[in-house]
Formats: C-alpha cells, sequence, structure tokens
C-alpha cells in the first residue's frame, strides 16, 4: 500500500531516436580510404623511382663499360682487332652477381662475342643506346655505341652492344619497393589514430552543444547561444526556434491555468455570497433549505476547480521544474499555521511536533505545498467537530516523514490505490465535500520528489497519513 | 467583532454582495475597484484590513502591496485570489500579506483569518465591549465576569458575537445554525443548543443571559 520510496521519477523517461548510422564511423572509414589511397600512391611513386634510379646507375656504369669496350678496338695491319680490358669486366661485376653478354659488329658483319645478341631499334652514334631486350630467358639492360674506324682509307662503322642481366638492380628495386610497402602499412596505421582525433575534433561542437542543452534543467530555456561551427548553424537555428515555440507554448499553459481558474472562481464567489444574503434575509423554510444547498454546489464545484488546476499545475511542473533546496520543517509549521483559522472553525486542535532546526529536503516548493495542503485539508475535513488533527515531523535514517493522524472516519474498508484513483472517493465520506483528486495530488507530488505516501487505519479510528521525502 | 474593511475588487457584482454581506455581519467596509481608488481611500481614512485582489485593472495586487510596505504602510492585508492556489498563496505571502484567501470564501472564515490577523498583529485596534456587568474582548476571546476571565471556544464566541451583535433581538436556531456551521457540514438539530449550553455556563455569575423563546428561537438579555 506504500508507494515505494524508490520509484522512478517521471523526469527519467527517455525518447528513443531512429539512427541512421554515424558521422563519425562515416568520416573515420572515409578519412582511412583517403588514407589507404594515398599510401598505395607513395608506395607505387617510390617504386618507380627506385626503378628508375637502379635503371639509371645500371645505364651509368654499362655506358661507361660499352665506351671502354669500343676504345678497344683497334685497326691493325692484319685488321681489325678487339682488346679487352679487364677493368670493363671488373666495372660490370661491381653490379652484382649479374651476367654480361658482349657482341661486337664490324661493317655489319659479327666480329666476336654472342652474335645473336638483340640489336637496338635505331642505329647508335658514338654516345651510348640504352634498351631493354630478352635473352636466352632473361631480362638484359643493354648499351650500344657505333665508332668509325678508318681502314685503309675508308671508315667503317664498328658496333659494340654490351648487355648485363638485371637481377642487381631488381635487387636494389625489390629492397626500396619493400621499404616502401612498409612506409605505406604505417602511414596507414599511423593514420588510423589520427582520422579517429580528426572525427573527433570535427564531431566535437555537435557533442558539445548536445551537452550543453541535455545538461540544462527543465526549467532552463534561454536559447542555445554557443559558438558553433557555421555547418551547425542551421542546426542551432532549428533548435533556437523549437525553444522560442515551447517557451510561447508554456507560458500560454500557464496563463491558461490562471485565467481558467480567475474565469471559474470570480462568479463562483459571487453566487456563493449572495446566496449566502439571500439565506440570511429569507424566512421561509422550503427557499433557505434551497439556497444551502446552492451554496453547498458552489463549494463543491469551487473546490473541484481548483483541485483540477492543482493537479493541472503539478502535472506540469513535474516535467518541468528544478528541484531545490526546500527546508521541510519551515513549511510544514506555515502550512499548519494557515490551517489553524479553518480548523478553529469548528474547533478542531491542530497539534505540531517538530524536532529544532531545518528539515532540508530537494523539491518544488509549491508541489511539497500542495501535497501537504490536501493532507492537512483532508484530515480536518474528515475530522469529527473538536477533535484533535497530530501532526508530526521526524527525522530519521535520511528520510523526513510527515505524519498526519487525524480521528476522522477512517479509510471505510478502501485502500491507497483504490482511493488514489482519480474523482474516486471513499465509500463512507458523500456527506462532505471532495473533488476525489487530494489523493492523487499526492501521490504525484511524493513520486515526482523521490518520497512516498501511504495511508493507514488508527488504532481506534482514524486516519494516519504518511508523507515521506529523502533529506537532503 | 466590528472591523472596518477596505475591499479592493474589480468585479462590482462581487464587490456588492461581499459589502452587503460583510455589513449584515456589522462590519464597516469601504470599497475599491481600483487601485488608484484604494490609494485614496487610504490616504483618507484608516482601516482594520484591507481585503486585496491579486488581477485589478490598473495594477497587480502584489505589486501595491509591495509598494505599501516599501512606503512603511503596516496595515493588515488579507489578499484575495481566484487564481491558482499554491503559486498565488508564496506570491502574496512572500510580498507581505497577512494571509491569503481563495475565491469564493466563507464569511466565517474571512472573519476567523481576519481575527487571527489582528491577534497576531498584537490587537491594536481597542476591541473591548462592554454588556450588562461584563466585558468581552473578541480578540481574545475571554469574557470577564465579576472580574474573573473565562476563555470562549471558537463557536462560544461567534455565538457571542451574533447575540451581542443585537442584543434582545431573537435569533432561530436555523439562522445561528447558518453562521455557526459551514453549509458542507451536516448539522443535527440539537447541535446548537449544546453551543447555547455551553455558553450560558461561561455566563453564569453574570446579569447577561441567554433566553430560550420557545418555537422561535434565544435572545440575549442583559436585564
Amino acid at each position: 500500500m506504500t508507494l515505494p520510496a524508490d520509484a522512478p521519477p517521471r523526469r527519467a523517461r527517455m525518447v528513443r531516436v531512429a539512427l541512421t548510422g554515424s558521422l563519425r564511423r562515416t568520416l573515420v572509414l572515409q578519412l582511412l580510404a583517403v588514407a589507404g589511397i594515398v599510401a598505395l600512391v607513395l608506395f607505387w611513386a617510390i617504386r618507380v623511382t627506385a626503378d628508375k634510379a637502379a635503371e639509371a646507375a645500371q645505364d651509368a656504369v654499362l655506358g661507361a663499360a660499352t665506351q671502354a669496350l669500343a676504345d678497344g678496338i683497334r685497326v691493325e695491319e692484319a685488321g681489325v682487332d678487339l682488346d679487352l680490358a679487364p677493368i670493363t669486366f671488373s666495372m660490370l661485376s661491381a653490379m652484382g652477381e649479374d651476367r654480361v653478354f658482349y657482341r661486337v659488329d664490324f661493317n655489319a658483319l659479327p666480329m666476336t662475342g654472342y652474335a645473336d645478341l638483340p640489336p637496338p631499334g635505331a642505329a647508335p652514334g658514338s654516345a651510348p643506346l640504352f634498351y631493354s631486350a630478352r635473352y636466352r630467358g632473361q631480362d638484359l639492360r643493354l648499351a650500344a655505341v657505333t665508332r668509325r674506324l678508318l681502314v685503309d682509307g675508308t671508315s667503317l662503322p664498328a658496333r659494340v652492344i654490351l648487355g648485363q642481366t638485371r637481377l642487381g638492380q631488381k635487387a636494389i628495386a625489390d629492397s626500396i619497393a619493400g621499404r616502401a610497402a612498409l612506409l605505406g602499412v604505417a602511414f596507414f596505421v599511423l593514420a588510423v589514430p589520427l582520422s579517429l582525433l580528426a572525427a573527433r575534433a570535427i564531431l566535437g561542437p555537435v557533442g558539445r552543444v548536445a551537452d550543453a542543452v541535455s545538461r540544462r534543467g527543465p526549467h532552463d530555456l534561454r536559447l542555445v547561444n554557443q559558438s558553433v561551427p557555421a555547418e551547425l548553424g542551421p542546426l542551432i537555428g532549428a533548435l533556437n526556434g523549437f525553444i522560442l515555440r515551447l517557451r510561447a507554448a508554456l507560458s500560454r499553459t500557464e496563463t491558461f491555468i490562471a485565467e481558467a481558474a480567475h474565469h471559474i472562481r470570480t462568479p463562483l464567489s459571487t453566487v456563493r455570497s449572495e446566496a449566502e444574503i439571500a439565506l440570511r434575509q429569507s424566512q421561509d423554510e422550503p427557499t433557505r433549505a434551497r439556497l444551502r444547498s446552492v451554496i453547498r454546489s458552489v463549494e463543491e464545484s469551487s473546490r473541484s476547480a481548483g483541485q483540477l488546476l492543482e493537479h493541472a499545475l503539478v502535472l506540469y511542473r513535474t516535467d518541468r521544474v528544478d528541484r531545490t533546496e526546500v527546508d521541510l520543517a519551515a513549511l510544514l509549521a506555515a502550512q499548519v499555521e494557515s490551517f489553524r483559522p479553518t480548523a478553529d472553525l469548528r474547533e478542531i486542535t491542530l497539534r505540531l511536533t517538530a524536532p529544532e532546526g531545518a528539515a532540508p529536503v530537494l523539491g518544488d516548493r509549491l508541489m511539497i505545498e500542495a501535497a501537504l495542503r490536501n493532507i492537512l485539508d483532508n484530515a480536518i475535513k474528515y475530522s469529527p467537530d473538536e477533535a484533535e488533527v497530530e501532526v508530526a515531523l521526524t527525522l530519521d535514517r535520511g528520510q523526513a516523514q510527515v505524519r498526519v493522524s487525524d480521528r476522522g472516519r477512517g479509510l471505510g474498508g478502501a485502500d491507497l490505490p483504490e482511493l488514489a484513483q482519480r474523482f474516486r472517493r471513499g465509500g463512507n465520506v458523500a456527506d462532505i465535500v471532495g473533488s476525489g483528486l487530494g489523493l492523487t495530488i499526492i501521490l504525484e507530488v511524493a513520486e515526482a520528489s523521490g518520497g512516498g505516501f501511504s495511508l493507514s487505519s488508527r488504532d481506534g479510528g482514524g486516519t494516519c497519513a504518511l508523507f515521506s521525502l529523502p533529506l537532503r | 467583532m466590528q472591523m472596518r474593511f477596505l475591499l479592493v475588487e474589480d468585479t462590482a457584482e462581487l464587490a456588492r454582495s461581499v459589502q452587503d454581506l460583510l455589513r449584515l455581519n456589522g462590519h464597516a467596509v469601504d470599497w475599491a475597484a481600483t487601485l488608484a481608488d484604494a490609494g485614496d481611500c487610504l490616504a483618507a481614512a484608516s482601516y482594520d484590513l484591507i481585503l486585496l485582489d491579486i488581477a485589478l485593472p490598473d495594477g497587480d495586487g502584489r505589486r501595491f502591496l509591495q509598494d505599501l510596505r516599501r512606503a512603511g504602510q503596516d496595515m493588515p492585508v488579507i489578499m484575495m485570489t481566484a487564481r491558482s492556489a499554491v503559486a498565488d498563496r508564496v506570491d502574496a505571502l512572500d510580498g507581505g500579506a497577512d494571509d491569503y484567501l481563495t475565491k469564493p470564501f466563507d464569511l466565517a472564515e474571512l472573519e476567523a483569518r481576519a481575527r487571527a490577523v489582528l491577534r497576531r498583529r498584537g490587537g491594536a485596534a481597542q476591541t473591548v465591549r462592554g454588556f450588562a456587568d461584563l466585558t468581552f474582548d473578541p480578540l481574545t476571546a475571554t469574557l470577564t465576569v465579576a472580574g474573573e476571565a473565562r476563555e470562549l471556544r471558537n463557536r462560544e464566541l461567534r455565538l457571542f458575537e451574533i447575540l451581542l451583535g443585537a442584543p434582545e433581538r431573537i435569533f432561530s436556531k436555523d439562522q445561528l445554525c447558518d453562521r455557526l456551521f459551514s453549509f458542507a457540514e451536516t448539522v443535527t438539530d440539537n447541535a446548537i443548543e449544546v453551543y447555547v449550553g455551553r455558553l450560558r455556563r461561561k455566563l453564569e455569575g453574570s446579569r447577561a443571559r441567554i433566553e430560550t423563546v420557545r418555537g422561535l428561537g434565544y435572545r440575549l438579555t442583559g436585564a
């Protein structure tokens, strides 16, 4: 029958939003794709450059060796002779394990070397002409030069071709390519945390705005004026537009609650006092009975209007108002004091016992007041004349408890969940004016403030209402 | 206890009937329909209590009250509102009002609250009345008979005030019931006899007494 003190507060409701993908993930993936492409291009560029450099190095040696070989061709008396200088080959062997092939043609006739070594596509001059070809199943890099020799007064061409396998060059290129690949992978790996950081930095303002808005109290309807990147401008604009509309709607609600009450209660007041005057001036018993019934109805409807508006106010404030520190002891004392004249009219004694000092609780002052007023009002309303209503505040184990005990007619066998339904009243109160909203209001305040409320029957008759709030 | 009220209320019908009702109970009432009128009344006369509405055509009653208090005007004020009870009450009390009433209100409740306010304020006004050989202080609810102070309970006090309002006049049981009990209560026929009986005991030893006029009601006589 007791509302659990740890019932989740109403404001803990979460709104589920349909999420389609993640900007951060998209951004990170795109950054990584770019990094991957850059790494590949980098690898390819290094590889091509390395190949070219290795080729150029080989060409330089090959060219020099070819020139040296060509220098060894001499015109002797017996004809043309080739003097293979050992320097030529030692120069070439510096390139590594590569094999060397040569061919010398004199006057377009093979003179020495491998006669089937592929010739260049064009006739070479005195400067080396470089080209590549396959020979005996191997890739060769070749250089060719032509020298003109004066034999018997005739200038005749001597063509020297020197070829070398490309194993050394390939080894150098491979090693550089290996490093390039390593570099590419390292670049990519480094790009992962960098793109995560970049995504966070770019999406940071979004998170900061969301934070700033969600950290706000329910009452805080200031416009968002954080400085944000231009791209977030439209979003903030839309958010501020929404806040303005919300403000207008809320203030209309507030005004409506106040205005509705005003427009209902003012004419009711006139009806009530006119009826009271008529009653005082009338001698005719049937008329007096009717007037009494008019006054009773006015009381009932003004009370219902009041409770409805108070209920609306509680519901409205539940979702909207920040909880602040409230001194329950002072609030309770003031409420008891304000009910004294009312209780006194029926000679009901209100007795308040409370510990010295404050009882700080977290809540909304207006809502807690509404709850206390309804509890006290119920206790007084249902008490017989000249009875006593005991109000006690106790502070115990982090809870402030307000216990209001009356000697009224009790609960009539009903329990709290049943009685607390809107517009539901006990089966034993038909002769007392009430709206059936009082308990609903108290329960709603208890729930919204993280407190509890219970009703129990007292030994010897009457009801005991227990309203508790967590101490600050 | 007769009081002099200033009623600040813009709804004419309501103001008129509240005035009539207060006058029926023997009070004096001036009516101001605007804050400007209220200022004029306050400048011209002194009141026991101001009944101040919140929403007035030329301003907010709470602001008016704050200005009064700031100007050193200490007259007791009860705010009346027809609007949402909790929020306005807090505003009104924080703004310097002595008490607060939600419309529509019961005249008995208004008088009870006014009495409580004046008692709390220390009863500046001279309210003690004499009748026959007794004196009566409505603010402290005491009858003094032959030098002996007797405290009246709430209904005895109100009953005595009604009868004292028109000595020798006969009041019917119904008339007394209507003023002693709220209309929301069901009152048994002999309830009034209980309170008349109690009041008679408090009057013992005095020349003042309550007579039963068979079939008609009761009257206070001091002869």
